[in-house]
């Protein structure tokens, strides 16, 4: 070592220091500079002699910090976005479950001659846990309906004089011919249960949810 | 003659915040998807269901794009 720090430069074409360089500059002018962003900058951006004694024990720095919260942030975001994405196939998935399970080749219900005028009858359709409601208004008419009313799911009545199906929770009524509401508080029809006669045989084929 | 120098981490930083306001937007923007698309099917509206899962999709491919250049960025500084 000379007294400036620095080493001799060995002037052989295949010394070390020169690492193939066919100058007679020494390799370690190319080294890259110290990077700056290594350097650690206070908040206030002073120096880090004119900053209290506690930063000097617990250096922050700053633009540093704010890059990697950002982009991690941003990370989590991303995460958010595939949370939503799930969510919303998840929603598609079930509906095309449900659409799935309602197609049936037919479920046997009862024979026309078990449902007088005027008279209806209960039926769990398509699952055991779905209640509905057959009527036969007229001699040549036949409807089905879910039992649910759409405003809270109490069990709907049928009043097949008066022509409407009631809901006695909060006195809403439907049409008995459409199954649409025509008072109190259900906004939604009644789920059609789709029929399909086979000579004397009635058949529940689909169950059909409607918004108007 | 082009140079390809690495970015500053000024530079990236702003790059960083401008990808974070479009993924927030898109996020914002799923979330309002989502809670209209599940308000429609509980009232049941089945015709957006598809179509508003596949505009979420868009969006997190969107995002996931932006990310990849995230790391990309990230790649190039090393």
């Amino acid at each position: 070592m000379t007294e400036q720090g620095r080493e001799p430069l060995d002037v052989r074409i295949d010394s070390a220091a020169r690492e193939g360089l066919t100058g007679t500059a020494p390799a370690s002018i190319y080294r890259p500079l110290l990077d700056a962003e290594q350097v650690t900058v206070a908040p206030d951006g002073r120096p880090v002699e004119m900053q209290p004694a506690w930063r000097t024990d617990f250096p922050i720095d700053w633009p540093q910090d704010q890059y990697v919260e950002r982009r991690d942030f941003m990370k989590f975001m991303v995460l958010t976005s595939l949370a939503f994405t799930v969510g919303q196939f998840w929603i598609a998935v079930r509906d095309w479950w449900r659409s799935r399970r309602h197609l049936t080749s037919g479920t046997r219900l009862a024979s026309i001659s078990d449902v007088p005028v005027g008279a209806a009858r209960t039926f769990a359709y398509p699952t055991e846990h779905d209640p509905c409601v057959l009527v036969r208004p007229t001699a040549q008419t036949l409807v089905a309906y879910s039992q649910k009313c759409t405003h809270l799911s109490c069990a709907v009545l049928p009043q097949v004089t008066d022509g409407v199906i009631r809901c006695p929770c909060h006195e809403g009524l439907f049409d008995l011919a459409t199954g649409r509401p025509i008072a109190g508080p259900p906004r939604r029809p009644l789920s059609l249960v789709r029929l399909d006669i086979r000579g004397d045989e009635i058949f529940a084929t689909g169950v059909e949810d409607r918004t108007v | 003659m082009s140079v390809n120098r690495p970015f500053t981490r000024a530079q990236r930083t702003t790059i960083v915040n401008g990808m974070l306001a479009f993924v927030l937007m898109l996020v914002v923007l799923q979330l309002w998807l989502l809670t209209a698309t599940m308000n429609a099917y509980l009232g049941g509206d089945h015709s957006v269901i598809w179509p508003a899962a596949g505009v979420s999709l868009a969006c997190l491919l969107l995002n996931a794009g932006l990310l990849r250049y995230l790391y990309r960025l990230e790649r190039t500084r090393k």
